[in-house]
Formats: C-alpha cells, structure tokens, sequence
C-alpha cells in the first residue's frame, strides 16, 4: 500500500499536477500508511474513521491551476459545475468545502468523489487504490481549467470582465508554459509484428501525455494489422501500456475485448471506412475549449451542444462533432466515424480529438499537437479581437 | 402524521401455510431505513429464526423487495430470496430477476414471510389484496410445464416462481427458478420451498410505486444510463449487452483462470471454440433481461432454450472435460427444468469426475442430471459426495458451496472473497473480478494482496446495498453508489450520500456474520480447499500461475477480519455489534 502512496504522490509531481515535496497519499488496509510525513496527517485521518475508503489524496495544485481553482470557488462558493462532457460524465459536479476540518471535508466527499478546498488544495479518494483519487484529482484540474478559460471568453464577449477574474487570468496565463512545436521521433512503420505495435503503442501513449495533450487515465490509441485492432484498454493510464493493450479480432470471433477501450467501436468503425492504420485520441486543453466556443446564444441545442449540435461546426478545417462517451444513442461512436474518415481528425464537442495515421503514430501525433497549438493561438487572438 | 411512506409500500405479508394464516404487517420506517429491503430486510426477518434447521415448518422463506423495485431507477427489476441454505447450513440470500419483485411492488406488498408446511402440495397466488393458497396438481412437474399451464391461466405480465423436480426429491442444490429464464439458484433454497409444500407462488399487481422526487430520480437515471453507455464491459461490442456473461469466458482464458478439471489445472484447450461468439453463431440468440433493465445480459437461443451464463458455459465444458456446445445447452435447459443451480451441479459432476475416474458422455453426463433431481446422491452437492468417499478435499467448494468459474489463484481478492462469503464460495458477494480483471472502477493487481482485504470489505458492504435496493450488482461496472444514493434519496425522501448506505450495507453483513456464527461458523470455515495453496494452475503466455501462498491468504484473512470489526476467529464482537445498532 505504501507502495502505491508513492507512486501516485510521484505522479501528480511527474504531472506537472502539483509542486514536488506537496502531495499526501494516505492507504489504509488493516493499518494506515502515508507516503510522508505532515501535520496535517492528524486531522486527514479522521477521514478515514468516518468514510469508507481505501486512500485519499490532498495536495495543493501547482501554479497556474491554483489560481484558477481558488478564483472558481470565489465564484461558486457551494459548487462548480464542469462544462467538458467527460468530466460531466464521471464527477457530475465539483464541491467546495470552506475550512480544512475533518468534519467539514467529511460532509462533502460524501456527496462527491473530489473536494475543493480553496487556498489549501484538492483532496480525492478511492475505494479500491489511490489511483481513483489521483484520476478525481487530475480530472478536477482539467475540468478547472477547461471551465476558467471558457467562462473567460464568454465573459470578454459581454464585457463583463471584472478586475478579479481579469487579475486571476493574467496570472494563469503568465504560468502558462509554451506551447511545444518540436516534434518527437516515434518508431516509424508500416508495423507488422505484434511486439513491435505494442512498443510503438507505449511509446506514442508516452509522448502524448509528457506533451500535456491528455491527462493520463484518459484519452486512448489504437493500431491495425490486417483483422486484428491492438486498443489500449479501459482506463489505461497512456503513458504506462504495458500489458494493457487489447488484441480485438474485427470478425466477431471473440469478445476478448470486454476490457479494452469504451470507444473500441469508433475505432473499430474509422478502420472499416477508410484504409488507415492507428488513431491516436488526447483530450488537449485548449482544442476542447475551443470546441465549445460558439457565437450562436439563440440556438436550441443551447446547453445540450454535446449530444445535439447539428450546426457543421469546424475549426480551420477540423469537423466538430457532438457525441458522448461509449456507445449509447447519443454516444461519438454514431457521430465520430464518419468525420475522422472523410478529414483525418475531428474533435468531439467538449471531449477532446480523434487523430488518425497511415503506417504509424508521426502523423496523427502531429496533427494533435499542431490542433492543440493552433486553438491555442486561435483562443487569443479572438480574445484581443474582443478586448480592443 | 408523517408524510405518505414513498418508495416502500409499508406492507410486508407472513403467510403460514401450516394454518392458512395471512397476517400484514406494518413495519416501522426506522426498520426500513435501517436494512431498506431485499437482503436487509430478509436478513432482519431471518435473524430471531436463523438457527431453526432447513427442515423446520417454522424457518421462514422470505421474498423481499426493494424501494427502488416498481420505479424508473435502471436495473431494478431484482428481488432478494432468502432463508437458511440446506446445503451450507449458513444464511443464504439470492437476488434473482426477472418480473418477481416489479410484480410484488405493484401489488401493495415490499415482502413475504412464508412458514409452516401446507398439509397438501400447493401455490400462493397473488393479485393485489387477493391472496389464496391454493391445492395444485402440478407437484412432480418440471418448471417449464409449471410456467406453460400457469402462464395459460394467468394474467399478462404475471411473475412465477417455481421449483422443479430437484427440489420436490429433496437434492440439497436445487434452486427456484423465476419467469422461465431466472433462476435463484445457490445455496438450495428450491428444497425450502418443498419443506412448505410449496410448488410455486404467482404474483400479478396493477398499483404504482410512490415516488418521493421525480424529477431526481429521472436525473439519477440519466446519469446511471450515461455511464453505463461509456462502460466497455456493460454496453460495449464485446459487453455483456451484446454478448451476455459469456463474454467473460475468452477473457477468463486469455488470463489463465478457467477452471479446468475440476480446478486442477487454469487453462482449458478447446476453449477458443466453446466462447460467447461460437454461442452466437449456433444458436443466434435474442436479447432479454430483468424487469426495468436496460442492459438486457440474458440471452435466449432461437429455439426458446436459455443460452447458458458464463458460470454454467465454463463449468459444463472445462470443468468436466466437455467440448459440445450442444451438449451444455442441453444441460443448462435440463438443470433449468429440473430446478438445479447449474454452478454447483457442474462442480459436483467435476468432483464425481476427479474421485470417480470417469469421463462423460453426453449420455452420461444427462442421466447424472436426472438422478441428481431423482433423489440421488450426487443432488446433496460435491462436500457430501467427496467425504462419502473419504476425500472432503477434493470438493471444490467453501462452507459446502461449491466455486465459481473463477480460479482463485489468477485473481487473489477472489481467493478471499470465495473464503470470506457468508453464504460459501460466492463470486458475487465482493466480485473482486470488477477490478482485478475487468479493470472497474480502476485495476489492481491481480496477484497481490495487498489492499485486498480493505476492498473486499468495502464491495461486500457496497453489494449489500445493491442488493436491498434492489439494483443489479452489473450496473456497477459502471455507475456507483453515488448516483444509487441520489435516486435513493429520491425514491424515498430519505436523505443519503453513498458513504451513508455503505454503512447500512455494513449492519446487513455483520448481522449475516453474526447469524451464521450462532450457527457454528468460525474461522476455519473461512477457507479455501487446500488444492489452491498446493498445486500451480497452468501457466504460459507469459503468465505464472502460481499456488495462493498461505501465509499470505491468512495475513490477508486476519486483516479483513480486523477491518470488518470481528475477533481473531471470525467472530462478531460486542462492540462492533452495538456500533452497528445490532444485538448479538
Ligand atoms: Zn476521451
């Protein structure tokens, strides 16, 4: 158990998720364990007398998600309310707790998975291995931030900026590290040996997530030889696939597939329509805030865009479309298909981007980082349009 | 006055069948928010009769419901059967669906208590307040001939519970099956029923379930059918949606955990070709489900037969030697008729196989079947049979029930949730296969301990929520406790947060614990047959199956018992007893 305290307290660092030296993990089997010692450690394991929980994880977030969460929970002092469909899908809603007191942190995570605690930090459990608290920590980050710059700009198209948030967004920006425009040397295919798609498999899902593109339990890849789809499986974290790859037969011959990716049926469909061989999916901050920017206050879909856009959105040539997780009636595997087949990549509203390759993972990895850059660059220059 | 009770119907009916007797009893609301219904309730109406033994009129049978049963919440077509096992001689409780607890809702009623024994072979029939206990010729028939003529009679829409041949003959495996596809199948509950003289109970309700909020409940639905869409394993193209349980079998091969030979070896050759697909291809099967489910695991063959759950597919091919598609199918549909659980039939076959030397044929293999519901011995499960034969250790089974199709020694929280189960080797108490295999809600490692014993506690607790809700334990593949509270809270008007009914789900398994420990059951039942810590499994492909290490199965062992608040022998304390607002 100790074990795993560390890990996942080195991984929120690795992460850039919070500051090197910050992160409490507590596990608790017959005894509890912490992955260092603190003061605070007293108070943190009231928590575990009063819930019933396996480990818990608080860390203060490193600049600039630590203003960005302070200044949400400024402005939804109860609760914050995520916009991205992924996050909707899994943490529903972010509560926030006012004081750094066993008691009051208790009534909170029994609602919800993840607490904000402003000025002190994020605290997340899990039932089952600190892993679901370091999934509910990141996945509130990402949610933060994606909600922080989105209200940002809506809030510049009404002019309703106040000093605040414009003070609180000079900040985030200045901690914003620069965007990445080199590109990395993947193994190049065509590959035709399963050993060799597994490695080349980890080692885009590396490159993925060491360049910000996904948080790392999201987000998922695929590679295809003849009949036989290679998906990462279900909640793999991308930057550590190995042995969490799925071989999945496309003729129906086994269900060997029950634990691989919950979009192994939008993979599975780009592959049948159009001749490509691996497709690399990422949730890139701001391609997924961009997604969601629309000028159009009237229309009807308004506050159901992710499962009901029917406008021919793009952004500079890459479809938009609305789908959720999985393969519901309204799920991306019904909308998604088709777009990547007809123009290589397309991003899901709110979600993230499907990119895809022929012979191997260069080009579609290229592709999600210059989308990524260029809603980036896209996002402020409308902003400076709005503002003079 | 308080507000109208929502959610329950308040109404819970003892039947005596000794006297004809039928009493309604009003239960206190403090008792349903204590135990909520299903497996809490039938577990509070089992405690002051738990140590009368299986064949005494007076141990009640009971059929409970839960508040969500009757209302839009997904997957709430289950209902809880419990009484004492005749096989086992601890508690035993099965969910089983079908329309059985929709139906009891809708006729005013949240459970029964049957007791006594009617001096004639007869039904209960059911329809709103009209309740008669009625003489029936059907005695001797098997369960299809039981769901033709009553479904001939009935309503539309009726539910039916019968028990078939097996249980009238006395076999100690024998199981109540449910709307023709459902069956309650662990633990014998079928011969309870034929103590009574009870062939069948019939159940048709027109009322509605109240509901406290709708509007939250229809959010809570929402939210449940948006992560069960996003679940690989519930509505996935390889799921259980499409493909029905089975579609674990090609996993279960592809880790090395099939239980072969009766579990003396974890790989079975043929098993590429006896999977869900080679099931889909030759019996092209339909789609079916519990009442108010959406996810529609059950799957029926173009014939009308059951295709058989992953369980019975495993066990009546690797763990006898068999290679015939067919043949299983015929089985299962067999066991179905006669009233036997498929599980512990298989395993006992397995057991007669490993002592006896002797294969199968298909002819065989049916004639045990029948002699098994005729009153032979093999009907009294595999623990009778193997220390008939001086070798006890070679009943693969916990407690006197027989084991899954998952070997513990690919997946170790298996291991001590088979061992710790309050009903005997279980897979569904804990159901550590969630995250040890199927990577839900996140994947642990499958060869360690570690933590193990914390998250077993917290899964038998959590299922025991489920299973008073009622939901259907697959749902949580996918959603949790968190979203089940929300359409808790809205059913009822009871407050709750996910961590409140965990606490619930605690006091219903510690009242198990502390029935069956009235009964004898102590620490050295919490184990597993000694073949698991002796002898490998089969590995290659780059996995080792290696034998559970002891030391480390009892560490885990003494550790759960810390964490569930019991003494060093598995016993309930006194303290954690009064914690839980129980009496010892
Ligand atoms: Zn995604």
């Amino acid at each position: 158990m100790k074990t795993l305290c560390e890990k996942y307290a080195r991984k929120l660092v690795k992460q850039g998720l919070t500051a090197p030296g910050d992160p409490i993990v507590g596990g608790l089997d017959a005894e509890l364990v912490w992955n260092r010692q603190d003061q605070r450690i007293k108070e943190l394991a009231i928590l575990f007398d009063e819930l019933s929980i396996n480990s818990l994880i608080f860390s203060k977030p490193a600049e600039p998600f630590a203003t960005i969460i302070d200044f949400l929970a400024s402005r939804y002092p109860d609760t914050i309310r995520p916009e991205d469909t992924e996050t909707r899908t899994f943490l529903h809603d972010i509560p926030v707790c006012r004081e750094f007191s066993a008691q009051a942190i208790v009534a909170n995570l029994k609602k919800r998975k993840a607490v904000i605690i402003p000025g002190n930090g994020i605290i997340s459990y899990g039932t089952v291995t600190p892993e679901q608290g370091f999934v509910f920590y990141s996945s509130t980050i990402f949610a933060c931030f994606v909600l922080f710059f989105s209200e940002y700009m809506k809030e510049a198209k009404t002019g309703t900026i106040d000093t605040e948030f414009q003070a609180a967004f000079d900040k985030a920006v200045s901690h914003l590290p620069a965007p990445r425009t080199d590109l990395p040397t993947l193994a190049t295919g065509p590959h035709n040996d399963e050993e060799i798609i597994l490695s080349a498999m980890a080692e885009a899902g590396k490159a993925v997530v060491e360049y910000g593109l996904v948080d790392s339990f999201f987000g998922n890849i695929s590679y295809r030889l003849g009949k036989i789809i290679y998906i990462s499986q279900t909640g793999s974290s991308l930057e550590e696939l190995q042995g969490c790859i799925d071989p999945c037969p496309m003729d129906g011959s086994s269900t060997a597939g029950l634990t691989a990716s919950s979009e192994l049926t939008a993979h599975e469909d780009v592959y049948r329509r159009t001749p490509v061989d691996c497709i690399l999916h990422g949730h890139p901050k701001f391609t997924v805030i961009m997604s969601m920017d629309c000028d159009r206050t009237d229309c009807k879909n308004r506050g159901k865009c992710h499962v009901a856009c029917t406008e021919c959105r793009s952004i500079e040539g890459v479809p938009i479309v609305p789908g959720e997780v999985g393969t519901g009636p309204t799920g991306l595997c019904n909308t998604l298909p088709p777009a990547v087949a007809s123009c290589g990549t397309a991003i899901v509203h709110g979600h993230g981007l499907f990119a895809s390759g022929v012979t191997d993972f260069n080009e579609p990895f290229k592709r999600l980082l210059e989308t990524e850059n260029l809603c980036r660059k896209l996002y402020f220059e409308r902003l400076s349009r709005l503002i003079d | 006055m308080s507000n109208p009770i929502c959610g329950w119907t308040g109404k819970v009916l003892h039947i005596d069948l000794t006297t004809g007797e039928l009493t309604t009893q009003y239960p206190a609301r403090a008792i349903y928010e204590k135990y909520i219904g299903g497996k809490g309730m039938a577990g509070y109406y089992l405690r002051p009769h738990a140590s009368l033994k299986w064949n005494d009129p007076n141990l009640p049978l009971l059929i409970f419901t839960g508040p969500l049963n009757g209302t839009i919440a997904p997957t709430s077509g289950r209902s809880t059967i419990m009484s004492r096992s005749p096989l086992t001689g601890t508690i035993c409780d099965t969910s089983v669906g079908g329309k059985l607890a929709t139906q009891l809702k809708r006729a005013g009623l949240d459970g029964l208590v049957i007791t006594g024994t009617s001096d004639k072979p007869c039904g209960i029939e059911i329809s709103d307040d009209t309740i008669e206990i009625i003489e029936t010729d059907l005695w001797g028939e098997t369960t299809d001939v039981v769901f033709d003529r009553l479904e001939a009679d009935g309503p539309n829409g009726m539910s039916i519970a019968c028990i078939g041949p097996a249980a009238e003959n006395g076999a100690r495996i024998s199981a109540i099956m449910v709307d023709r596809h459902h069956a309650a199948g662990r633990g014998g509950l079928g011969l309870i029923c034929a103590t009574k003289n009870l062939k069948y109970i019939s159940i048709k309700g027109t009322g509605k379930v109240r509901v406290h909020d709708k509007e939250t409940l229809k959010e809570a639905r929402e939210e449940i059918f948006r992560l069960t869409a996003a679940s690989p394993v519930l509505m996935g193209q390889h799921g259980f949606s499409c493909w029905g349980t089975g579609s674990i079998f090609d996993l279960m091969d592809s880790r090395r955990m099939m239980p072969t030979d009766n579990f003396k070896k974890t790989r079975f050759e043929a098993a590429g070709k006896l999977n869900a697909a080679a099931y889909k291809t030759a019996f092209e099967p339909r789609r079916h489900g519990c009442k108010g489910c959406h996810i529609l695991c059950k799957k029926i063959a173009k014939d009308g037969r059951n295709i058989p759950e992953f369980e019975t597919m495993s066990h009546f091919t690797a763990l006898i030697g068999n290679t015939d598609l067919e043949l299983v199918v015929q089985a299962n549909d067999l066991c179905n008729r006669l009233g036997l659980d498929t599980i512990s039939a298989g395993a006992t076959l397995a057991c007669y196989r490993e002592i006896t030397g002797k294969n199968f044929t298909p002819r065989t293999l049916i004639k045990s079947l029948y002699e098994m519901a005729n009153g032979g011995y093999l009907g009294k499960g595999s623990l009778d049979f193997a220390e008939s034969c001086q070798k006890p250790e070679l009943s693969m089974s916990v407690k006197g029930l027989e084991l899954s199709a998952y070997d513990p020694r690919g997946a170790y929280g298996m291991s001590l949730a088979y061992a710790m189960s309050t009903r005997g080797a279980c897979h569904l108490r804990a159901y550590p296969i969630s995250h040890e295999i199927l990577r839900k809600p996140v994947a642990t490692d499958r060869f360690s301990f570690s933590g193990k014993a914390r998250i077993v506690k917290i899964a038998e607790d959590a299922n025991a929520v489920v299973d008073s809700l009622t939901a259907c334990k697959f749902t949580f593949l996918a959603a949790s406790l968190e979203e089940y509270a929300k359409a808790y809270t809205a059913v009822t008007g009871v407050p709750s947060s996910a961590h409140d009914l965990l606490t619930v789900g605690e006091r219903i398994y510690y009242n198990e614990r502390i029935m069956n420990a009235a009964n004898g059951f102590c620490s050295g039942d919490d184990d597993l047959p000694p073949r698991f810590f002796t002898e490998e499994g089969t590995s290659g492909g780059g996995i080792e199956i290696k034998p559970l290490n002891r030391n480390d199965f009892l560490n885990a062992k003494n550790n759960y018992y810390i964490i569930r608040g019991l003494d060093k022998d598995g016993m309930p304390t006194a303290e954690t007893t009064e914690r839980l607002g129980l009496t010892l």
